[in-house]
């Protein structure tokens, strides 16, 4: 079942899921101010990140786009909570997550973050539902209502009859469309994808990009994207933001696609 | 997370690398194994040595001797009490006001005589001694051929071994191996031996008139202490004849032929102590050299103890000794304890370098794990979730190790000693609450060998934990 078969229920109970964390859209979700990430290798001092601001309106798919090593998935990083400014701020939901505790960090990733990894990043001795699972046992959650929202998430991702194999019995796009279940499972207000599509075949990678496409338009989700494919961010994000060296080089809007989510908006 | 769901991760990731996670294990079993075997066999030994020094009589008997006995025991009291010659008499009173004190089982006259039996119209000297009814649960008789006296008052002889080979002429030659008790005792169970004493008698009335003493000199009271000193003879029947010696500790003073109590009392023969009390005591009362009180358990000798001494008398006992021996087998323990931890302690490192290999092999699973929500905090408790696992897993199965390797001992020691013509001994133990130690301990120090691994799984940074192939 592809996502665009899902039934009506299905989305009914994502929407309600979903609502939880929601954010007004046009309200900022993510607010990035001179971020800076610097590394020290020997004498030299590299600027992954240097003096980035940017602001993503809640509810905005947004593309982060640039060359290897223009800093793109170092950005995703920080506002994932997975690595730390070496100056500058990033708020989310009126916090900087740079004046986080470690454990505070953990709770963001776990309630407020949904993050998706080009080489999917499924842990290989668990099978998929057990994979989907595992941010709620993070979260504490009882195991029945984690056994029931972890079929459900796979069900609608068109996984439901693979929630027993482990990810190395899957192809790259199952892969993905479970860690997609996974990212989504704790309700994040944030979907962040470091190129979803980079270890797909142009077809599967179509199919996960419709998926994303549509947690974004119709559960209200933030998604920022790092690719390094422009068609790709063309074709789907509204906002395309291009850095190279660390810095923040371009912001475009995406007219057609802004159009095209208000025209199915309308629908 | 919480510890169910924690567990189970931990045991699907023991799972996971079964072979090195089950050589880890089996590393703490054999260092438990070897934990439970060393302080097994120190427990063992001591129950052992308690059992057999708990049948001797030694350690929860009391020796009660008047402070008017120059001879005995409990100098010091001497010194501090007082004078010896106003201190009390040990008489039939006393010995049932020293029953009545708590945790006294019996207070028994130890009435012992050195007197002459014939065997055969040949004479023989030796100390004769009486025992109580309770002293057949003596070590001493565990052996012994025939049987223990059938009553109190029956008139009946049980015969110390060297007492019994004397009587049959047999006198054993230095360097010759022990003859066999149930040699001797074959020739003398059930025949008679005649025991001439000397009984003490209370005179019917004063042996003269008071116009046969001088004026002024003290015979006033003559009627009530006179007492006459008759020759009887007394027909006994050997009905047993003992390995060991139930009276050890006495050293040369112990007897070598045994009567039943009540019959000695009611034989009233002339004790030393008689001459000494002639002017004090009452004519039909006897007066003791030393009473022996048994108390109910051997941690309340020393109350008992004191009691007696508030009430005027002189102890003894061994409770000293026994704390010796307490302090040894506590010495014991630790040197066993120590060399039987030391195995654990090498299966220790084996933790530490299973989950060191761990960190490293699933170093990205921990990235992944931080990725989507895990704190440090849960990452560290799953990898002590998995030494702990590890630890009480290596706790159970050692201590069946150990205690089967007890079993064996056991068995094959006892094999043995039937082999050797000795009783079987039960000398490995293993109580429970050394089960339960054991268990604890392991899973203690793989907690603790867990303790690094854990730290610095939790500290892993998530970037470079994701980069890593």
């Amino acid at each position: 079942m592809s996502s665009m078969e899902r039934t009506p229920q299905d989305i009914a109970v994502t929407n309600t899921a979903a609502a939880n964390n929601a954010v007004k859209p046009g309200t900022p979700a993510i607010y990035a101010r001179q971020l800076c990430r610097h590394y020290r290798m020997g004498e030299t001092v590299i600027r992954a990140v240097d003096g980035v601001t940017l602001r993503v309106n809640a509810g905005e798919f947004v593309a982060l786009l640039g060359s290897s090593g223009s800093g793109k998935s170092s950005v995703l990083n920080l506002i994932a909570g997975l690595d730390r400014p070496t100056s500058g701020s990033v708020v989310v939901n009126e916090r900087d997550i740079a004046q986080m505790s470690r454990e505070e960090l953990a709770k963001y990733r776990l309630h407020t973050v949904g993050m998706v990894f080009q080489s999917f990043n499924l842990i290989a001795s668990m099978t998929l539902a057990e994979n989907v699972e595992l941010p709620m046992r993070f979260a504490e959650i009882e195991r029945a209502k984690r056994d029931t929202l972890a079929r459900e998430a796979l069900t609608r991702v068109g996984l439901q009859g693979r929630m027993n194999h482990r990810p190395s019995e899957l192809s790259g796009g199952e892969q993905q469309r479970a860690a997609l279940a996974r990212a989504l499972i704790n309700r994040p207000q944030l979907l962040l994808a470091d190129e979803p599509t980079g270890n797909l075949d142009s077809r599967t990678g179509t199919e996960i990009m419709n998926m994303v496409r549509e947690f974004n338009q119709q559960l209200g989700m933030t998604v920022v994207m790092v690719t390094h494919e422009r068609a790709l961010a063309e074709r789907y994000a509204q906002r395309l933001i291009f850095l190279a060296d660390g810095k923040l080089v371009g912001d475009e809007s995406n007219s057609a696609v802004v159009q095209a989510g208000a025209d199915r908006a309308r629908q | 997370m919480k510890l169910p769901d924690l567990t189970e991760l931990a045991l699907r990731n023991l799972r996971e690398s079964l072979l090195r996670n089950s050589l880890t294990t089996i590393g703490i079993s054999v260092g438990v194994a070897s934990l439970v075997a060393m302080l097994s066999l120190g427990i063992g030994l001591q129950q052992m040595a308690s059992r057999r020094l708990m049948k001797s009589g030694l350690f929860d008997t009391v020796v009660v001797t008047s402070r008017r006995d120059l001879r005995n025991f409990g100098r010091e009291e001497e010194r501090n009490g007082p004078a010896p010659g106003e201190s009390r008499i040990l008489d039939e009173a006393t010995r049932l006001e020293i029953e009545h004190l708590p945790n006294v089982l019996e207070a028994y006259p130890d009435i012992r005589f050195i007197t002459e039996l014939r065997y055969a119209d040949k004479p023989h000297l030796t100390m004769v001694s009486a025992l109580p009814a309770s002293a057949k649960s003596n070590d001493a008789f565990d052996t012994v051929q025939g049987q223990f006296f059938s009553s109190d008052t029956a008139p009946e002889v049980i015969l110390q071994k060297t007492f019994a080979e004397e009587l049959l002429g047999r006198t054993p030659k230095p360097g010759v191996d022990e003859t066999n008790v149930a040699e001797v005792a074959g020739p003398l169970l059930g025949k008679e031996l005649t025991m001439r004493y000397a009984q003490r008698e209370t005179a019917p009335s004063a042996t003269g008139t008071p116009q046969d003493h001088p004026a002024g000199s003290s015979t006033d009271n003559l009627d009530e202490t006179a007492y006459s000193v008759v020759s009887r003879e007394l027909k006994l029947k050997i009905v047993g004849v003992a390995d060991l010696d139930p009276e050890s500790m006495r050293g040369p003073t112990r007897a070598r032929v045994f009567l039943p109590l009540k019959l000695a009392e009611s034989l009233h023969v002339m004790q030393p102590t008689d001459l000494r009390e002639i002017s004090r005591a009452a004519s039909d009362q006897p007066v003791y050299s030393s009473v022996s009180v048994r108390v109910n358990d051997p941690s309340q000798v020393r109350k008992v103890e004191d009691a007696i001494k508030n009430m005027g008398f002189n102890t003894f006992s061994i409770l000293d000794a026994s704390r010796s021996i307490q302090q040894f087998f506590k010495v014991l323990y630790a040197f066993l304890g120590i060399f039987g931890s030391l195995a654990l302690v090498v299966a220790s490192i084996g933790i530490v370098n299973t989950l060191v290999m761990a960190i490293l092999e699933r170093r990205r699973e921990i990235g992944i794990m931080k990725a989507i929500g895990a704190s440090d905090s849960d990452v560290k408790k799953l990898f002590f979730a998995e030494a702990g696992a590890m630890g009480i897993l290596g706790g159970v199965i050692g201590v069946a190790l150990g205690w089967s390797i007890g079993q064996l001992i056991n068995f094959g020691t006892n094999v043995y000693l039937k082999s050797q013509s000795f009783p079987p001994e039960h000398f490995w133990a293993v109580p429970w609450w050394l089960v339960a130690f054991a268990i604890f301990f392991s899973f203690g120090v793989s907690l603790i060998s867990g303790l690094y691994p854990a730290g610095r799984a939790a500290r892993l940074d998530p970037v470079q934990a994701l980069r890593y192939e």
